[in-house]
């Protein structure tokens, strides 16, 4: 059982199972099958890729895939940035092995989207451009919150894109049967390769459509399986539970508390993680950029209802699917299989469809790590290109063309970063590095983005104090909490340092940085210009100049 | 009409540096703007939604884990043969979720968009456009 809490079976959870699975190997479906089907993918991804290619070439074409997606495709493209390969991976296995608690999670998941309806999305398109740091900047000193809205931009990313990558080596073992250490640091080296190739030449077009099409076959595959599921059990919801119930033998399986139950400091841990999740989701600079890519804030609006639908729609099959397989696989297969219990999804596949959709599934999950990187990718070259070199360095005196060509060499960096990066975390614990990216993005970004929408005195020292104390807490609670110190699965499980009791520093570092906001803006000798907040606050509303921006 | 507002402030040396912020002397005053009452309407119709939803959506999700988390006892009330009460409180989380979404689309659709493509109309046709253009 597991006691700790850990958001390590969703996402990175992969990469410390990726020594387990190196001995035990693949033994069911076909590697080839699973290696071919997604390299069909690829195909068709290049494809898009490459035509998308053929109309990029300014700033906005690049960064914001020349604002020509319709709401449905954003939307979808959301739900294929979101939906990670281990929200699929690790959510139905959470439910498979912890039944109700994995359901608990994928909800803060859902519900975290109303944020980005009701506050953020329309907002956000009707004030910037390219990137969160155009808002945040929008009426407070241009240079020092920019700087600090790149740092925490550029934070995000590499702490979820790490995860990602580490992620994807343990994917590998477990998907094409490749078991060797230097085979799963080879295939980290190609997908990087890959996403830099998709990144660099297609842009944001580019990385939406891979998106798009990763989104669509990953909810069409989870659909077919949901269905396929309910059907051995006459549609019938609450027998598929009994017959869970009765499979594993473990009656607590429909009730909370498998996973977060043990003591208080588990409880609490669940609740501030289920704090970030839902207050850091609308404030991930990865979803924040796809608002840029629709032409007006009607399409935005769009956006996050076709995404709110698919999104909560595929959580409903992860919960079929989930008690699926605790119904129909044994605990113990799952468990020692390589993977553990992320193998669950994959192990029920192979169970329903055999081979075929053994690979299939694989091939999606495999591609879902691919689309969810490049997003990260080009948010994270949009910032540091956007923000820190022309606006900062270049001071704004660069043409559009010079901007792109600074992101894609930041695409580069970034790409070779990440694959060193996924190469080294191999078989680290890094599971820790998800919940601290959404963590951050609710203490760092969250109270900027809604003070400075929504609060008339809001100042440059508000926003600074928010957003460094915010980032800066975070990592801190983080570098004292059992996630370094004392426990089994800690970097330093020998000395116990841990002052923080969880293993999730929302709890404490989000209502911290509001705090920090309130103060630093009601401390602050100087006053904001009152022109530039009426400006800020008639465009988010109404999208003023917005609309024929993008008709160029 | 509107140069005078444009104050010089005193963090200017860090914003004329840049065009995105530089403040411009445009068509439009907006502080004129923002004073008017079908902005201020606006506004209070926009706040008078978003504010609540959210205080509702957020509150009711907060329960709803402090429930899972220290009352499971409660959770696991049978409602219906092998459904509990858990699971029912979860999916009424999804059910909740898009009925504010799908309310969202109705309030946004009915009472934003004419008072906001109203304002937005008036000022574009006063020559309001972004505050720097693509300069391609």
């Amino acid at each position: 059982m597991n006691s700790l809490f850990n958001a390590s079976s969703i996402d990175a959870g992969l990469a410390p199972l990726a020594t387990a699975a190196a001995e035990a190997g693949s033994d069911v479906g076909s590697p080839l099958a699973n290696i071919a089907i997604f390299l069909v993918f690829v195909g068709v991804t290049l494809f898009f890729v490459i035509r998308a290619s053929k109309n990029t070439s300014t700033a906005a074409d690049y960064y914001a895939g020349g604002r020509s997606f319709s709401g449905t495709q954003n939307g979808t493209a959301i739900a294929g940035d979101y939906l990670s390969a281990a929200s699929f991976l690790g959510i139905v296995g959470a439910i498979a092995i912890y039944g109700y608690d994995g359901f608990l999670y994928s909800i803060g998941f859902l519900v975290a989207w109303l944020i980005a309806l009701l506050l953020v999305a329309e907002l956000m398109r009707n004030t910037g451009k390219f990137t969160m740091a155009d808002v945040l900047s929008f009426r407070l000193r241009q240079q020092p919150v920019r700087i600090a809205a790149a740092i925490s931009t550029l934070a995000v990313c590499l702490f979820y894109l790490l995860a990602q990558m580490a992620g994807a080596g343990a994917l590998v073992s477990l998907l094409l049967g490749i078991d060797s250490g230097i085979g799963q640091s080879l295939i980290i080296a190609v997908v990087g390769a890959l996403m830099i190739f998709y990144v660099f030449i297609g842009g944001m077009k580019g990385t939406t459509w891979v998106q798009i099409i990763k989104a669509t076959l990953l909810i069409a595959g989870s659909a077919v399986m949901t269905i396929w599921v309910l059907a051995l059990y006459g549609f019938n919801f609450s027998e598929l539970l009994g017959a869970a119930v009765e499979n594993t033998g473990e009656e607590a399986l429909l009730e909370p508390g498998l996973q977060y139950g043990a003591d208080l400091f588990t409880k609490l841990d669940f609740m501030s993680l289920g704090i970030a999740l839902v207050l850091g989701t609308a404030a991930l600079p990865h979803v924040l950029i796809r608002f840029y890519t629709v032409p007006t804030a009607k399409d935005a609006r769009k956006s996050v209802v076709v995404a709110i639908a698919l999104i909560g729609a595929f959580y409903l099959f992860t919960l079929v699917l989930g008690y699926g397989a605790a119904a129909l696989l044994d605990t113990e297969t799952i468990l020692a299989a390589p993977g553990g219990q992320n193998s669950a999804a994959p192990l029920l596949a192979y169970e329903l469809g055999g081979t075929l959709l053994l690979g299939f599934i694989a091939a999606v999950a495999f591609a879902t790590i691919l689309a969810v990187v490049a997003g990260l990718t080009i948010t994270a070259s949009a910032s540091f290109a956007h923000d820190v070199y022309a606006q900062v360095i270049k001071k704004g005196k660069i043409d559009s063309a010079g901007e792109v060509k600074a992101a894609k060499m930041t695409v580069i960096v970034v790409g070779i970063l990440a694959i060193l990066g996924g190469i080294g975390a191999q078989g680290q614990n890094v599971a820790f590095l998800v919940a601290l990216a959404f963590a951050v993005a609710a203490s760092a970004n969250l109270p900027t983005i809604l003070y400075s929408l929504f609060w008339k005195r809001f100042t440059t020292r508000g926003a600074l104090w928010s957003m460094y104390g915010g980032l800066g807490s975070a990592l801190l609670l983080i570098a004292f909490s059992p996630v370094v110190w004392g426990r089994d699965t800690s970097f330093f499980p020998e000395i116990d340092l841990a002052l923080y009791p969880l293993t999730n520093p929302g709890l404490v570092s989000i209502p911290l940085a509001f705090l920090l906001g309130w103060i630093g803006s009601l401390t602050s000798k100087v006053s904001e210009d009152p022109a530039k907040q009426a400006e800020m606050e008639i465009r988010s509303l109404t999208g003023v100049g917005a609309e024929k921006a993008t008709e160029h | 009409m509107t140069e005078a507002r444009f104050c010089v402030p005193t963090y200017f040396e860090g914003v004329a540096m840049t065009q995105v912020n530089a403040p411009h002397a445009g068509p439009v005053d907006y502080q004129e703007v923002q004073a008017r009452e079908d902005f201020q309407e606006l506004r209070r119709t926009h706040r008078s939604f978003v504010f609540p939803m959210t205080a509702f959506f957020l509150i009711w999700y907060i329960a709803f884990v402090i429930a899972a988390a220290f009352f499971p006892d409660f959770m696991a009330i049978s409602v219906w043969g092998n459904i509990n009460l858990g699971l029912v409180l979860g999916l009424a989380q999804f059910v909740t979720t898009f009925l504010i979404t799908g309310l969202y689309v109705w309030f946004s659709n009915s009472k934003m968009d004419p008072k906001s493509t109203a304002i937005r109309l008036e000022l574009e046709a006063r020559g309001a456009g972004l505050p720097e253009e693509d300069k391609h």
